[in-house]
C-alpha cells in the first residue's frame, strides 16, 4: 500500500471502526462500558436493597402504626437467636432442608447411574428429557398435584395405602419434606448425572478386575468421583429449601419454616421479619462458602 | 460395562421407581382435569369435560397468560443484554472484584426467595420511590435472570476462546463487525438456551411476583395461587395446570437442540 | 490496594445502612416504646372529609372482607357488584383480604379506594393516617344505621365518623354433622385437650381473634383470673391466654386465613370443628358436604366492620358511591344472607329472602350486639377501664401470636 493510498484509508475509516481502536487500546474503558450496565443494576436494584433489608433488622416500628422508625434496637435479632421458638424454627428449617439434600442424593444417583453407564446413547437422551421435564411444569402446579396425593383422607395416597392398611402422611412435615424432594429432584439429577458421563467406565472395570464388588467400587471409586457434583446439586436442593413457605403453606398444616415466619411478619414488623429473614440468608452464605472450597461451584 | 445381572436389574427398578415418582403426581394433576368433584376427591367419582370447555371463555385465564408473557418477554430481553455484559466483562478481562460480582450475580436467585422479594420491594417503595407496576415485576425478574444467561454465556465463552476473534481483528474487522459476524454466531445457541431458561423462570415465578406486583397486575402463577383455592374457580385452574404440565415438554426439546449440552438446563 | 473492593462494598454497605435508618423511618415521633397508650400516642392527622360529592371518576378499587363485593366470580348469580357498576360507571376492582393485618397493610397508599374494616385494624387505620373521615351528610343510609352501631371506639374517634357501618356477627362454630357427635354447643369442643376431633381442629390465623377466643373461654372456665374483657388482658391473664392456646396448639389441623382454604378442609374432611364465618358454612352447604354452625354457650368473639376511605384515595366519589350502594337496603339484604351476618341498615330486614334472617342474627337486639366481643385493638391503656394495672398491647400480642406459631 502507497503513502496515499493508506493516508485515504484513514480519513475513511468508519465511525464504528474508530470507535473500536479507541476501545481497544484502553481496555478499562471497554471493561467499563460493558460493566456499566449489569453492575449498576446489581449493585442499586439488588445489593443495595439486600443490605437496607438487612439493616432494618436493627430498627424498631411503631407497635401502633406499624411504620418502621429510625430507633436503633437488638431486640429483634436477639429474641431470633434467644426465643426457643424460633431456635426450634431454625433447627427444623436447616433439619428439613437437609433431610430433602439426602433424600434428593439417595433417589438421584441410582437413576444418573443407570442413565449415564447403563443405557445406550439414544435411550440416555429419552431418559435425561424425561427426568427434566417436570422441571418446567409450573412449580405451583407440583406442589398442588401433591396437595391432592397427600389430602387427608380423600387424598390419592391415603387411597393407595388404604388396603395395605395404613395411611399417607396427610399435612405436615412429612409430606413438606415429600413435595420439597419431589420439587428439586431434576436439579440434583443433573448435576450428578453430568459427573458420572464425564466419569470413564474404564475405572469401574479396573475395580472390578482388581476384585471389588459392585457395593465397594461404589463406596470407594464412584463416590469420591462424584462428591463434587453431588454437593453442586446440593447447592440448589439446600438453599431453596431453606426459604421455601409456599408449599409450607399448602401442605405442611399447622408448621411453620423460617420462610412462613417472614410471610407473616413483614407487614406487621418488618425489622422482626428481617431479623428472621437474615437467619437463611446467613446459612446459605456459609454454605455456599463451604461449597466453593469443594470446587463443587465450578461443575454448576 | 461389567456388573452383575442383580445389580443391573435393581438399578433398573431404582430408575423406574424414580421415574414414576416424577410422573405420578403430574398424571394425578391430568386426571383431575377430568374430575367433576370441586375439592378433588380421589378416586374421582365421576368425570367430565366441562372444565376444559369452560377454560377457553375464562377472561382470567387469558389476560393473566398475556401479562405473564409480556413480563417474561421484556425480563427475558433485559436478562439476556445484562448477562451477556456481564458474561464479557468476566470472561475477557482481569480486575479487582471479579470474583464479587460472579458471586453477586448468582445471589439473588441463591437467596432465599422470600428475602430477594423483600428486598426487592422494600429497594422499590422505600429507597426509589417507585410505585408497583408491571414495570417493577418486569425488573425483579430481569435481576434473577441474569444469572442463567449469564452461566450460559460465559460457559460458551470459556471455551471458543479469543483466537477466531484475534484473527477477524487481523485481517481487518473493527469490535462490532467481529461480534456481528465472528462472537454473535458462536454465541447464539448459548443465546437462546439462555433466554428459553429466563423465559421459563420468568413464567413459573411466583414468590418475587407476588411481592412486587401491584393488586391489579396477575400473571399466571398468582392467577393459579388466588383461584386453585377457590372451589368454584379450582377446577378451571386444574384445566391450565394440566395444559402447562402438557405445554412443558416443547421448551426442555427446543432447549436441548439447540444448545446442546445437558447440563446448562438447571436453574443456573 | 488489594481490598478497594472490600472497602468499596462496605464503604456501601455503610451508606445502605444510613440510608435505610433516614429513609424507612416514616413514624410518628412518640412511637417506638412497647405500651404507648391513648393518652400519649399522637392525635391522628386532621383532615377534611369532602365537602360534597361530584361525579364518579370512572373507576373504584375495593379491599373487601370475602362475600362483601361479589361480583358473580364466586358464584354467577350472587353478584350486586355489576348492577353498581351499570348504575354508577365506576368500574369496581375487587380483592379480597384475608385477615385485618393484610387489610392495614394495603391501605394508606391509595391503591384502594374503601377497605371494609374491622374493630382490630380500624382504630390503627386511623391513627396511622391511612384513612379519612368521612362526611356523613354524603352518606345516604347513615341515618338509618342504629346508634349503637355509629360513634364506637372502633369506628370514630373524637366524635369524628371515619366509616359507614357495614355489618356484624359473631365468630361461629363450625362442625361436621356426620363426624362431630352429639352437635356441640361449647367451645370445650376445640379447647379441652382430651377432645375426641384431635388433629382436625381449625382455627382462625388471628392474634387478635385468637388470643381473643382463648380469652373467651377463660372468662367461661377460670373466672379467677379477673378477666373482664378479652381484649384488655394484663401479663398475667395474657400468659394464661398464650397457655391455653399452646396447649392447644398439638391438636389443631389447620389454622385458616384465606376463607376458601377453611371452606376446602371442612368439605375435604381434613378439620371437623372450629372457628368459622357464616359463608364458609353456607359454601360448603352449597356444595352438599354436610356442615352446620353454632353460638357456643360460653359466647364468642365477633367483628363489626366499617367501609373506610382511603386517606390518598384517588377516586373518592365513586367510593362514596360504592358505600351508600353498599348500605342500602336492598343490597344490605343480598350481602347479610350471602355472607351470614347482621345488616348495619335495619331496612333490609324487610327484603330478606328468608324472612327471619334478621332475627336469627339480632340485627335489632342491642342487647346482643353489646354482649359479643367484637374485634379491637388491644392497648396498653385497659380497653375495659382498668387503671390500676397496664394491659398488654397489640404488639405483645402480634409477638405472641407468631412466637406460639412458630
Amino acid at each position: 500500500m502507497t503513502a496515499s493510498t493508506a493516508s485515504r484509508a484513514n480519513r475513511t475509516r468508519s465511525l464504528a471502526t474508530r470507535v473500536s481502536a479507541a476501545l481497544h487500546r484502553r481496555p478499562r474503558l471497554r471493561l467499563a462500558a460493558l460493566l456499566a450496565l449489569p453492575a449498576t443494576w446489581l449493585v442499586v436494584v439488588y445489593l443495595l436493597a439486600l443490605f437496607a433489608l438487612l439493616a432494618t433488622a436493627f430498627l424498631s416500628v411503631d407497635e401502633f402504626t406499624n411504620a418502621v422508625t429510625a430507633t436503633l434496637t437488638t431486640t429483634n435479632v436477639s429474641s431470633v437467636v434467644t426465643d426457643p421458638a424460633y431456635l426450634r424454627a431454625t433447627g427444623r428449617t436447616v433439619g428439613v432442608a437437609a433431610a430433602v439434600t439426602v433424600l434428593c442424593a439417595v433417589i438421584a444417583l441410582p437413576m444418573a447411574f443407570f442413565m449415564a453407564k447403563l443405557t445406550g446413547p439414544r435411550t440416555r437422551g429419552v431418559l435425561v428429557a424425561l427426568v427434566v421435564t417436570p422441571l418446567w411444569a409450573s412449580y405451583l402446579v407440583k406442589v398442588y398435584a401433591w396437595q391432592a396425593m397427600v389430602q387427608p383422607g380423600s387424598g390419592v395416597l391415603d387411597w393407595a395405602l388404604h388396603p395395605l392398611g395404613l395411611s399417607g402422611p396427610g399435612y405436615g412435615l412429612g409430606a413438606a419434606v415429600l413435595t420439597l424432594t419431589y420439587l428439586w429432584l431434576p436439579y440434583m439429577v443433573l448435576p450428578v448425572y453430568a459427573g458420572l458421563e464425564r466419569m470413564p467406565d474404564s475405572l469401574l472395570d479396573a475395580s472390578s478386575d482388581l476384585g471389588a464388588g459392585p457395593w465397594r467400587t461404589f463406596r470407594s471409586v464412584v463416590l469420591p468421583l462424584v462428591y463434587p457434583s453431588l454437593v453442586a446439586g446440593s447447592v440448589f436442593t439446600f438453599s431453596l429449601s431453606l426459604g421455601d413457605y409456599i408449599t409450607v403453606q399448602i401442605l405442611g398444616g399447622t408448621t411453620q419454616l423460617l420462610g412462613n415466619i417472614v410471610f407473616s411478619n413483614y407487614a406487621a414488623n418488618l425489622p422482626f421479619a428481617a431479623a428472621v429473614a437474615l437467619v437463611p440468608v446467613v446459612v446459605v452464605v456459609a454454605y455456599l462458602a463451604l461449597v466453593r472450597r469443594t470446587g463443587a461451584l465450578d461443575q454448576l | 460395562m461389567l456388573l452383575s445381572r442383580r445389580a443391573r436389574s435393581l438399578l433398573g427398578v431404582a430408575m423406574g421407581l424414580g421415574l414414576a415418582f416424577v410422573y405420578v403426581p403430574l398424571l394425578v394433576v391430568l386426571v383431575n382435569s377430568f374430575n367433576a368433584s370441586q375439592i378433588f376427591a380421589w378416586p374421582p367419582r365421576s368425570f367430565t369435560l366441562r372444565w376444559w370447555s369452560q377454560v377457553w371463555g375464562n377472561d382470567g385465564v387469558r389476560s393473566a397468560v398475556l401479562t405473564s408473557v409480556q413480563v417474561g418477554l421484556v425480563a427475558t430481553a433485559a436478562a439476556v443484554v445484562l448477562g451477556t455484559l456481564l458474561a464479557f466483562a468476566l470472561a475477557r478481562h482481569h480486575f479487582l472484584g471479579r470474583q464479587t460480582l460472579s458471586v453477586l450475580v448468582v445471589l439473588p436467585i441463591a437467596l432465599p426467595g422470600i428475602v430477594t422479594a423483600l428486598a426487592l420491594r422494600t429497594a422499590f417503595s422505600t429507597f426509589l420511590g417507585v410505585e408497583l407496576s408491571i414495570w417493577t415485576v418486569a425488573v425483579s425478574h430481569a435481576t434473577f435472570c441474569m444469572v442463567v444467561v449469564y452461566n450460559n454465556v460465559i460457559a460458551r465463552l470459556r471455551r471458543t476462546g479469543t483466537t477466531l476473534e484475534e484473527a477477524s481483528a487481523d485481517l481487518g474487522a473493527n469490535s462490532f463487525t467481529t461480534f456481528r459476524l465472528v462472537t454473535f454466531p458462536q454465541l447464539r445457541g448459548a443465546l437462546v438456551a439462555g433466554a428459553l431458561l429466563a423465559f421459563g423462570l420468568s413464567f413459573d415465578e411466583i414468590v418475587v411476583t407476588l411481592f412486587t406486583a401491584p393488586p391489579g397486575v396477575t400473571t399466571l402463577p398468582i392467577w393459579i395461587f388466588q383461584n386453585l383455592s377457590r372451589p368454584n374457580q379450582a377446577p378451571v385452574v386444574n384445566v391450565v395446570a394440566a395444559v402447562l404440565v402438557v405445554l412443558s415438554v416443547v421448551p426442555i426439546w427446543l432447549s436441548q437442540r439447540l444448545s446442546g449440552d445437558s447440563v446448562t438446563w438447571g436453574r443456573m | 490496594m488489594r481490598h478497594t473492593t472490600l472497602t468499596s462494598v462496605l464503604t456501601a454497605a455503610t451508606v445502605a445502612l444510613l440510608a435505610a435508618a433516614c429513609g424507612t423511618s416514616a413514624g410518628t415521633g412518640s412511637g417506638g416504646a412497647s405500651g404507648s397508650g391513648a393518652a400519649t400516642r399522637a392525635k391522628p392527622a386532621a383532615m377534611t372529609p369532602l365537602a360534597s360529592l361530584g361525579s364518579g371518576e370512572g373507576a373504584v378499587n375495593i379491599l373487601a372482607w370475602a362475600g362483601y363485593a361479589e361480583n358473580g366470580s364466586t358464584d354467577r348469580s350472587v353478584d350486586w357488584v355489576t348492577p353498581f357498576e351499570k348504575a354508577t360507571g365506576c368500574k369496581a376492582n375487587v380483592q379480597v383480604a384475608n385477615t385485618s393485618d393484610e387489610m392495614f397493610e394495603k391501605m394508606g397508599t391509595g391503591t384502594f379506594d374503601v377497605v371494609s374494616a374491622s374493630g382490630d385494624s380500624s382504630l390503627r387505620m386511623v391513627y396511622a393516617g391511612k384513612v379519612a373521615p368521612v362526611n356523613t351528610a354524603l352518606l345516604s343510609n347513615y341515618a338509618d344505621v342504629p346508634a349503637f352501631e355509629k360513634g364506637r371506639t372502633w369506628n370514630s374517634v373524637d366524635g369524628v365518623a371515619y366509616g359507614m357501618p357495614h355489618g356484624w356477627g359473631a365468630q361461629l362454630m363450625a362442625y361436621r354433622t356426620d363426624k362431630v357427635n352429639p352437635a356441640p354447643d361449647s367451645w370445650s369442643v376445640v379447647w379441652d385437650p382430651s377432645s375426641p376431633y384431635k388433629g382436625k381442629i381449625t382455627s382462625y390465623d388471628s392474634p387478635v381473634d385468637g388470643i381473643g377466643a382463648a380469652a373467651v373461654y377463660l372468662m367461661a372456665t377460670k373466672p379467677e383470673l379477673g378477666i373482664k374483657n378479652p381484649y384488655a388482658l394484663d401479663q398475667k391473664q395474657l400468659d394464661a391466654a398464650i397457655a391455653l392456646l399452646t396447649a392447644q396448639k398439638p391438636a389443631v389441623g389447620a389454622y385458616w386465613a384465606s376463607y376458601t382454604d377453611a371452606q376446602k378442609a371442612l368439605e375435604s374432611g381434613s378439620t371437623v370443628v372450629g372457628s368459622t364465618w357464616q359463608i364458609i358454612v353456607n359454601l360448603a352447604k352449597a356444595d352438599k358436604a354436610p356442615v352446620a354452625s353454632v353460638l357456643p354457650k360460653e359466647g364468642a368473639t365477633g367483628w363489626a366492620d366499617t367501609w373506610m376511605l382511603d386517606a390518598k384515595s384517588p377516586h373518592p366519589n365513586c367510593g362514596y358511591q360504592w358505600m351508600n350502594w353498599a348500605t342500602k337496603p336492598d343490597v344490605q339484604a343480598q350481602i347479610a344472607e350471602w355472607f351470614g351476618e347482621a345488616p348495619a341498615n335495619p331496612k333490609a330486614c324487610a327484603l330478606t329472602t328468608d324472612k327471619s334472617h334478621c332475627d336469627t342474627y339480632h340485627a335489632n337486639d342491642e342487647a346482643f350486639f353489646k354482649k359479643l366481643w367484637f374485634w379491637t385493638t388491644p392497648q396498653s391503656d385497659c380497653v375495659d377501664g382498668r387503671t390500676d394495672t397496664k394491659c398488654t398491647a397489640y404488639a405483645d400480642w402480634s409477638k405472641a401470636w407468631s412466637s406460639l406459631r412458630s
